[in-house]
Order: C-alpha cells, then sequence, then structure tokens
C-alpha cells in the first residue's frame, strides 16, 4: 500500500442507526479508498452488519449521509448501486445451475444470452472451477465451491464495490483459511474495492490492507494490521487482536510506572503518562522472554509457570505474578525448559510494551 | 431387523388400513362397480357395460363436466390473483398481525357453507342488503346480481379462499429472505424478484393451493344451487340427481367415475411435470 493520496470510493458522515430507542450506529464517519480491501471488525452486536445493510442499500440511516463517489446515495435502492454483497448465508438461487445464478446480473441487464455465457465461463475459471461447473446446480456443489459461486455472481455485472458479510464463517477451519487467501488473490486481480465485514481480528489480518474495529455502534480506530497490532487506541482493541498482558498502573516521577494491581513497578515506555495519571500498560507475550540467571531486562518480573499449551509453531506460558495471570509466546525452538511451577523470572524491554488510556 | 421394524410399522398401520379399506376404498369400488352395470338397475352382479358413458356423451352430460371444470379453472386463476398479495402479506410484511387474519379466515369456517352462502343470497337478491341500499341511498336502480354465472364463480371464490391462501402463505414463507434481497442486491427489480424468485420457490405451496381448490370446486354444486339458481348445472348436482330423483346409480357412477378420473389425471399431471424436491433444492 502506497502512502500518496488515493480516491476515496464510498465516504461515510456521521451515520445513525436508530431501530425504535435502540442506537445500533452512533454517528460513523469513514472513508473507503478505491480498490483496497477494508475490514470491519467487531464483535456480535457491535453494529457491523447495520452497517453493511446500510451501504449495500438494503437500509436507509436514520441519520449522516452516504457518498459514493462524491455522490449522496442514501436514497438509492439496492438494486440501482454499483454495488454488491456477498451474503453470509450465500443467498445462492437453489432452483439454478451456477451458470445461471452467475448470470442473474447480467440477464437482468438484458445481456446477450452468449456474452453472459462467456462472462460467465470467465469468472468460473477465474474462481479455479472447472467450466463443467457451468450446467451443475449449485445444490450439488460443495460449501467451497458455492463459496466461489456467490463471488462469481457478485463480480458478475463488474460491480465498482463488493461487501461481504462474513461469507466464510461456515466453513470448516482449513477451507477457511485457503478461501480467505484467495480472496486475496481475486482482490489483487480484479483491483475492485472490497468491503469485508467479520467477528474475526485474525481473518481481518490475513486480507486485508485496513480495518476498522468497531465496538458498540462506533468505530474505535481504522487503521492498518501494523497499526492495529502494535498501536491499539485502548483495551478494547488490545484485547480483540487476542491474548495481550495489561497491567493497571499510574505514572510516577522518572519514568517509572507504578502498578495498581500489585506492587511493583515498571519502566515506562516514551510517549508515557503524565506524573500521576493512571493508563493502562500493555505488553503482547511473544514480546516477554524468560530471563536466564543475571540475565537484565527493563522490566522484570518473578512468577511461577503454571501451565503451557502448545499452539503449532509456538507454545504459550501461564505465568502466575503476584495473583495476576500474564501470558508468554515463544517460538517452539525458544521454548522454556525448566519445570511447570518453578519459580521464573520474565522480562521485556521498554520499546516493546505501551501504554493505552484508562477507560473511560 | 429391519423386517421386525416393517412388521411393526405395518401393525401400527393396520386400524388406519382397515378403516380406510371400508369407508374409501369399498365405497369407490362400488361405483366403479356400478358405473358398468346396465342403467337403472340396482344390483352389481350383471354383465358390465358401457351404455352409462354412451348416455353421458350422447345427452348434455358432458356439458356439465365442462361447466364444472370451467368454473373450478375460473375460480382458482381468480384466487391465485386474489390471494397471493394477502398471502405475501401474511408471510412476509404483518408478522403478528398474520395471526389474526388467519383466525378470522377459519373462523368463517365454523359456520356452514350453506348458511354463509345464503347470507350472500340475501345481500346480493333483488332488494336485499346490497341493491335496496343502493336504491335507498343513492338511488341507484339495480337488479339482482343472483343466479348468473358470475355469482356462482363469486361464490365459489368466496367458500373456497382458505384453501388457497393457507398453501399460499406456507410456500411464501419458504422463500428465504436473503434470496430476495441478493436478487434485488444484483439489480432485479421487485417484479423481477417475484417472477425469478418468489414464483418459481413458492411453486409447492402454489400448486397446492391450486389443486386443493380446484378439486373441491369440481365437487361443489352449493354454489351454483344457491347463488346460481340452478341456471347452470354443474356435474356434482347431476350426480346427485342421478342417485336421488333419477334413481339411476349407475349413471351416477358412471358420471362420478368421469369426474374421478379426470380429477385424477389432471392433479397426476401437474404433480408429476414439477418435482417437489428439486424445488426444495434437495435433489
Amino acid at each position: 500500500m502506497s502512502g500518496t493520496e488515493r480516491d476515496v470510493a464510498l465516504k461515510l458522515r456521521g451515520i445513525t442507526k436508530k431501530f425504535g430507542e435502540f442506537s445500533a450506529l452512533n454517528g460513523i464517519d469513514l472513508d473507503i479508498f478505491d480498490g483496497e480491501f477494508i475490514t470491519i471488525v467487531g464483535p456480535s452486536g457491535s453494529g457491523k452488519t447495520t452497517l453493511i445493510r446500510l451501504l449495500v442499500g438494503m437500509d436507509r440511516p436514520t441519520a449522516g449521509d452516504i457518498f459514493l463517489r462524491g455522490e449522496r446515495i442514501n436514497d438509492v435502492p439496492a438494486s440501482r448501486r454499483p454495488t454488491c454483497m456477498v451474503f453470509q448465508s450465500l443467498a445462492l438461487f437453489p432452483h439454478r445451475t451456477v451458470g445461471q445464478n452467475i448470470e442473474f446480473s447480467l440477464k437482468i441487464r438484458k445481456v446477450a444470452p452468449e456474452a453472459r455465457r462467456k462472462r460467465a465461463l470467465e469468472l468460473i475459471s477465474l474462481l479455479h472451477l472447472p467450466p463443467e461447473y457451468y450446467d451443475k446446480k449449485v445444490t450439488q456443489c460443495s460449501g467451497g465451491e458455492q463459496q466461489r459461486v456467490a463471488l462469481a455472481r457478485a463480480l458478475a455485472f463488474d460491480p465498482e464495490i463488493l461487501f461481504f458479510d462474513e461469507p466464510l464463517s461456515a466453513l470448516d477451519f482449513r477451507l477457511r483459511k485457503t478461501l480467505e487467501k484467495e480472496l486475496k488473490d481475486i482482490h489483487r486481480q480484479t483491483g475492485k474495492t472490497f468491503v469485508y465485514i467479520t467477528h474475526s481480528l485474525e481473518e481481518a489480518m490475513v486480507m486485508s490492507d485496513r480495518i476498522a474495529i468497531m465496538r458498540k455502534g462506533e468505530i474505535e480506530q481504522v487503521g492498518d494490521p501494523d497499526q492495529i497490532y502494535n498501536e491499539p487506541v485502548n483495551r478494547f482493541v488490545a484485547e480483540f487482536m487476542g491474548e495481550v498482558n495489561l497491567f493497571q498502573v499510574r505514572a510516577g516521577g522518572e519514568g517509572r510506572l507504578e502498578a495498581t494491581e500489585f506492587d511493583g513497578t515498571f519502566a515506562a515506555p516514551e510517549d508515557g503518562l503524565q506524573p500521576g495519571q493512571e493508563g493502562i500498560l500493555m505488553v503482547r507475550p511473544e514480546v516477554i522472554r524468560f530471563l536466564a540467571p543475571c540475565e537484565a531486562a527493563d522490566c522484570v518480573l518473578e512468577g511461577t509457570v503454571y501451565n503451557e499449551y502448545a499452539l503449532g509453531s509456538r507454545v504459550q506460558y501461564h505465568v502466575r505474578v503476584d495473583g495476576k495471570m500474564l501470558s508468554v509466546e515463544k517460538l517452539r525452538e525458544d521454548r522454556y525448559t525448566g519445570d511447570l511451577d518453578s519459580t521464573v523470572l520474565i522480562g521485556w524491554d521498554v520499546e516493546d510494551s505501551r501504554v493505552l488510556a484508562a477507560e473511560s | 431387523m429391519e423386517s421386525e421394524q416393517n412388521r411393526e410399522g405395518f401393525l401400527c398401520s393396520l386400524p388406519v388400513l382397515v378403516l380406510l379399506a371400508a369407508i374409501f376404498v369399498a365405497p369407490l369400488l362400488v361405483i366403479f362397480g356400478f358405473s358398468v352395470m346396465p342403467g337403472k338397475t340396482f344390483s352389481l352382479l350383471q354383465a358390465p357395460t358401457l351404455e352409462n358413458f354412451a348416455t353421458i356423451v350422447n345427452q348434455t352430460y358432458y356439458q356439465s363436466l365442462l361447466w364444472s371444470l370451467g368454473l373450478s379453472f375460473a375460480t382458482v386463476v381468480i384466487l391465485l390473483v386474489v390471494c397471493y398479495p394477502l398471502a405475501f402479506a401474511m408471510a412476509k410484511v404483518f408478522g403478528t398481525f398474520a395471526n389474526v387474519i388467519t383466525v378470522l379466515v377459519v373462523l368463517t369456517l365454523f359456520v356452514s357453507e350453506n348458511i354463509r352462502l345464503f347470507g350472500w343470497v340475501l345481500v346480493l337478491m333483488k332488494g336485499g342488503l346490497l341493491s335496496g341500499g343502493l336504491k335507498a341511498w343513492l338511488g341507484i336502480e339495480m337488479d339482482s346480481l343472483l343466479y348468473d354465472v358470475p355469482a356462482i364463480i363469486f361464490g365459489l371464490v368466496y367458500v373456497y379462499l382458505p384453501f388457497m391462501l393457507f398453501p399460499l402463505v406456507l410456500g411464501i414463507a419458504m422463500v428465504p429472505e436473503e434470496l430476495r434481497q441478493a436478487a434485488s442486491d444484483l439489480g432485479a427489480s421487485r417484479w423481477t424478484v417475484m417472477r425469478e424468485i418468489d414464483l418459481p420457490l413458492a411453486l409447492p405451496g402454489i400448486l397446492v393451493g391450486s389443486m386443493l381448490t380446484f378439486v373441491l370446486c369440481a365437487g361443489a354444486m352449493a354454489e351454483s344451487k344457491l347463488l346460481g339458481g340452478q341456471k347452470v348445472i354443474v356435474m356434482a348436482d347431476e350426480i346427485e340427481t342421478a342417485f336421488t330423483y333419477g334413481q339411476n346409480w349407475p349413471l351416477g357412477s358412471a358420471l362420478s367415475v368421469v369426474l374421478i378420473i379426470l380429477i385424477g389425471f389432471v392433479a397426476y399431471f401437474v404433480l408429476r411435470r414439477v418435482d417437489l424436491d428439486r424445488i426444495m433444492g434437495k435433489t
């Protein structure tokens, strides 16, 4: 992703959606750039599905505006927007063949049968399906194949923006991993704008150029995957990314942070807090080291190894420090070789930690 | 093991089998038997003959048959047009209010068909509720609306509406909302969504409703008697007359057999043409 100026494909300003008294979306502002793969991530109930329904045109915002290349499209129905969505349920037409499903939008646009067929076959091959699937019933296709048909159907009329409403969530782990990458490849090949929603930040990390994190109808943070991972703006974003060690701290003097949950102080990262101010110190599991005797680190804690969990290429440890459970992750080759329940020193360097604002 | 299960299944269904054999199959066999007996006789132990069927063709009975089928067809078409929007609203729009409609429609079934039709006679007759009211309030003179084909069709539509409405509601409720949204997202207008998605996927309900009302209408006679004033003699009427006033059981049986076979043929043909499993995407 180059940092140069990019055209904004979809601009959201103050998008609010109320269902009766309940506010599903509270003044969302977001720019979606031309050709990017942006993923909107949030737990269920965060409003991401409501948001995408507004973007597709299946619903209207209570307040705020949606601009497609500068043109306000709040009241344009889904059928007349140059965008298309892949549904969570895929919503393939069960009474039609693969070919008929893919050609549906072209038939509506009165494209000649020959041209339709040509386009459908093009898409079938783009999505790595054998050409004889053209005449196959969609109900006879497997889950992954149906996924590809749904994507082909959405691509058929060459929409400017494609929306995805967690289409991979129903698939088993391995197939999901394959299709995540395939989707990213398709994004590269077509150069279209992809807007994907999911509750899995891991999925978002794999595919996206940018990620927007939602909670309770608001966007907490927008950034590229590295920013989201390394510089979360608050506790919610930090914890959403996966297991992370968070310490409640208050800034003391001389670059120290005092832990408020137990006795101890930490070295403060540079862009830290004003003295007396409270905050949260974030330390990712993979930056914590098991220290050899006399090995130095900016922050050192003594604890006992509670248990270990194999995560494939990495091993995770839970280390109990003064009643607080910390998680430490090591590559398999750097694994901890001591016994469980033995006392260890763990530590990290100050530049690997980060201070987050205290919960308001 | 499997034969054990088969045996249990057979034993469980035995009471119903016996009952159906006694009250459904046996009378039908008797009807088929009488249909090939000489006219105006009351014994099944005679040489079979096709004279009753010849009578049906030579005399004007076939007209009654055509009337019955024609009226049924017209009724089914009108019911489809009338019920589809309501059924759609009940399945997709009204929410719990649909239950109120269901109860109201079902309530009408609690009153005997004949009594409801007499009610309509009072409304539609010359000087009745409708024409009398129009005359008193607006000074519009109006003849009786009774005793003609439109009145009969009106009666059939009125009486058999629930039998079309409920299968349609079920059929339309089977169409997943997301398919309609997806079609619309792909650019389909409301009409296209209806033609390409709703109608094909609701087809089982549409077919069942149409079959049900067609069969019921073809065997109906109260409407033509009460509202039609016997201007048109329908098949069921002919059959009743043959069995009662005519004392001609073989002719009545032959008429019944013709009706049964025709309707059976229509049902078979319609249901065969459409593979229900295929529509449901269950292949």
